[in-house]
């Protein structure tokens, strides 16, 4: 194999034909070995002007005559196949420009620039040299956190953090293939970058305290790194404490805090009719909102028939409804009325930058999920919405970012209930309010494609089926290029970066998180060292 | 002072120039069968310069078109004792050979294209010597030549044995026929079969 250094000096070859929205077709010199050529590399090429930068999204075989292929060569004999190699039988490689750097000082001041136009012909092509990597992805700094490295290169993909809170993010992949690795990075990315504070409904509690690799090593959470800015709030104590986890808040919901429109989002998860979803409606109404989950669960069967006979509510549908609601009670965490106001403590930390993390230990289906992240979001939305408007009116100062990172976020934000839940408005709209959503899911076909289209910036693991990879790449340029891309994509530790956080689509390898070594990079103190940080900052305060 | 170059130069004479067009020439030998290898580069020089060509036939025949060769060793041992009982047949009969002029040398520089005007009649051909092929066959452009023209012989025969020829003169005689090779192949890249079959015969 040939080192970096060698391979950076190498031309490639030269650029034959393209289009700017289909890529330029790039034959290969016959001293390239087309097996060394992988999809998401990155390649520069010397146009007259400018310098381009761009992505492999395809390579190809090609002969110069189709009967080559009908009778091959005898390429058991080594002088026929070293002379056929680069001349009748080639390699092309489809490069993607997408970005230009200007050849001159003006140029390299402005930086790159999305590429508007393609190379001239045969414009040489070299791959990316590793300053041509940081010219575009830059540094590492106070807004820049670095994610993973591009492919069979050491360089520092880097994520614009402060532009990547400013809208609703996404992170999609198969199930196993890095999703849980790769979001854990993200929100260290954002504590460390102190750009947001983030709201974590931690369904399998692997994000807080401590999670779990595939093969069984334990990796360490979010609290266990950074003590001081995490909070760990849980919704079963008892599962909690079973792990050893330290946890600051029991949350507990009172049946008087869910709202028909809470019920109204369980209906598949309770398996509720619609007829059953206008009875909760009526119900509230004739409860009043506070107060008809308890009052409905604790009505008797004599109790029941007078109302529904008054309500004018048909049996069958009183029945599934009351089937569903029963399904409610054993979620320990509802309480007739919660001793404590979740949101309010859930803020009070959020506001002082601290970062929430919401386990729900043994709660984690989808009916518990779905009910209290909804519920939370709800008031905590409306708490931001306020301020945000206070703040128009010039009496506060803007809140911090808020990001809230959802799991299974087809459940949310399907087309079907994404209009009506808060997830939905939120991805739509709360930018302006300085709330966003990171979402995690496995299946983003299931997502309403107006929420797709609103994300800011895309990271995607593997995806193999068709519908979830369309989904993922509407509206992106270069979409059939990048969906080669996408589908061969590794199966571990591997992603597809794109969107309003990084200048141009990127693969990256995913940044290592779980050695002791990636920790401390990652700016974790052992408490040996913790200790001594401390005593140096008192001396110096006495100084 | 020019003309004694010259000679010196054609030390190495082997044939003279007995038929002249822009493209080819005959030369007809000194001595009978004497003839340099099929495939071979010679070059006959005048005063406008010097003309290179590549051997494409070699032909040995009667010098009298009206008196036919006819078989005489019915009573001998060997080939040999027919030109001694008939010491008369090394004048009858003569060997030529047909040259196709692939370039040439005007002032120093050396052009891989037909010159202006044909080799003269009666200068002298010699066979070039190895750094003369050497130099000559830096450039791979006068394949062009030989691969499009029409001859009464195979013209792949003919351009693969001028680039084995041409290998020995190399220092890496492998190296040049995979740079021939690639040469071909960019030249004949639409007729893989016609390819493939010069290139097995550059072995």
């Amino acid at each position: 194999m040939k080192d970096q250094n060698s391979e950076e000096r190498t031309n490639l070859g030269v650029v034959v034909s393209g289009s700017l929205t289909r890529g330029v077709e790039v034959k290969l010199d016959a001293s390239v070995l087309v097996e060394d050529m992988v999809v998401g590399r990155y390649i520069a090429i010397e146009g007259e002007k400018y310098r381009f930068f761009g992505m492999i999204t395809d390579v190809s075989l090609e002969t110069t005559d189709p009967r080559a292929a009908i009778m091959p060569p005898d390429v058991s004999d080594p002088f026929i196949a070293q002379v056929i190699a680069g001349t009748t039988t080639y390699g092309k490689l489809r490069v993607l420009p997408m970005l230009t750097i200007g050849g001159d000082a003006a140029g390299i001041l402005e930086g790159p620039q999305p590429a508007k136009t393609v190379p001239a012909h045969f414009s040489g092509v070299k791959l990316a040299s590793q300053r041509d990597v940081e010219l575009v992805f830059g540094a590492e700094d106070e807004r820049r956190f670095y994610v993973g490295t591009p492919l069979d290169m050491e360089t520092k993909v880097c994520l614009d953090i402060s532009e990547f809170v400013k809208r609703s993010n996404g992170v999609f992949g198969k199930s196993g293939t890095g999703k849980t690795f790769l979001t854990r990075l993200l929100l260290v990315g954002m504590l460390q970058k102190g750009a947001a504070a983030s709201l974590v409904f931690d369904m399998h509690s692997e994000y807080g305290w401590e999670g779990k690799t595939e093969k069984g090593y334990k990796v360490k959470g979010l609290k266990q790194l950074f003590p001081s800015k995490v909070a760990i709030f849980t919704l079963d104590e008892e599962s909690s404490r079973r792990r050893r986890v330290s946890t600051d808040v029991v949350v507990r919901i009172g049946y008087d805090e869910i709202e028909p429109e809470d019920v109204d989002l369980l209906r598949q998860t309770l398996n509720l009719t619609e007829a059953s979803i206008q009875a909760v409606y009526q119900l509230a109404r004739e409860f009043g909102d506070r107060k008809w989950l308890e009052a409905v669960l604790n009505l008797n069967d004599d109790d029941s028939k007078q109302l529904i006979s008054k309500l004018n509510i048909h049996d069958s549908t009183y029945r599934n409804l009351r089937r569903g609601l029963d399904n409610l009670r054993r979620f320990s965490f509802l309480v007739s009325r919660a001793p404590d106001n979740s949101v309010r403590r859930i803020l009070e930390y959020l506001d002082r930058g601290i970062n929430v993390i919401l386990e729900f230990g043994r709660f984690d289906d989808f009916a518990a999920y779905i009910l209290v992240a909804n519920l939370l979001s709800r008031r905590i939305y409306a708490k931001y919405r306020e301020n945000a408007e206070r703040e128009m009116g010039g009496e506060v100062a803007p809140a911090h970012p808020l990001v809230i990172t959802i799991e299974e976020a087809h459940r949310f934000l399907n087309p079907e209930v994404s209009s009506r839940t808060i997830f939905g408005r939120i991805a739509r709209e709360m930018r302006k309010y300085n709330v966003t959503l990171l979402v995690i899911d496995q299946r983003p076909s299931g997502i309403d494609s107006e929420v797709m289209s609103q994300l800011g910036t895309k990271i995607t693991c593997l995806l193999d089926d068709e519908r979830d990879i369309d989904s993922v790449l509407t509206g992106t340029a270069g979409k059939s290029e990048l969906k080669s891309v996408l589908s061969k994509l590794e199966t571990k530790q591997q992603a597809l970066i794109f969107g309003h956080a990084v200048p141009m689509p990127v693969v990256i390898k995913t940044r290592e998180y779980g050695t002791a070594e990636s920790y401390k990079e990652l700016g974790f103190l052992e408490a040996a060292e913790m200790k001594r940080k401390t005593e140096k900052d008192i001396e110096g305060l006495w100084a | 002072m020019k003309n004694q170059k010259l000679k010196m130069d054609m030390a190495s004479k082997i044939a003279e120039v007995i038929e002249a067009s822009s493209a080819e020439f005959t030369a007809q030998c000194y001595k009978l069968d004497q003839s340099p290898p099929l495939g071979s580069l010679v070059k006959t020089q005048d005063e406008l310069g010097e003309i290179y060509g590549v051997v494409y036939n070699v032909e040995t025949h009667s010098l009298d078109p009206g008196r036919r060769v006819i078989a005489r060793g019915e009573n001998l041992e060997s080939n040999e004792d027919i030109f001694k009982v008939n010491p008369q047949l090394a004048r009858l009969l003569s060997t030529d050979f047909k040259v196709m002029v692939v370039g040439h040398v005007q002032g120093k520089s050396l052009y891989h294209y037909l010159p202006p005007k044909p080799a003269s009649i009666h200068s002298f051909v010699c066979t070039c010597r190895l750094e003369e092929v050497r130099a000559f066959t830096q450039s791979l452009d006068f394949l062009n030549l030989l691969v499009d023209v029409r001859l009464s012989v195979p013209v792949d025969e003919v351009t693969a044995a001028c680039l084995r020829y041409a290998s020995q003169a190399h220092s890496d005689p492998q190296g040049f026929l995979v740079k021939a090779g690639k040469e071909l192949a960019c030249l004949l890249g639409s007729d893989t079969r016609r390819l493939n079959s010069l290139l097995k015969r550059l072995k």
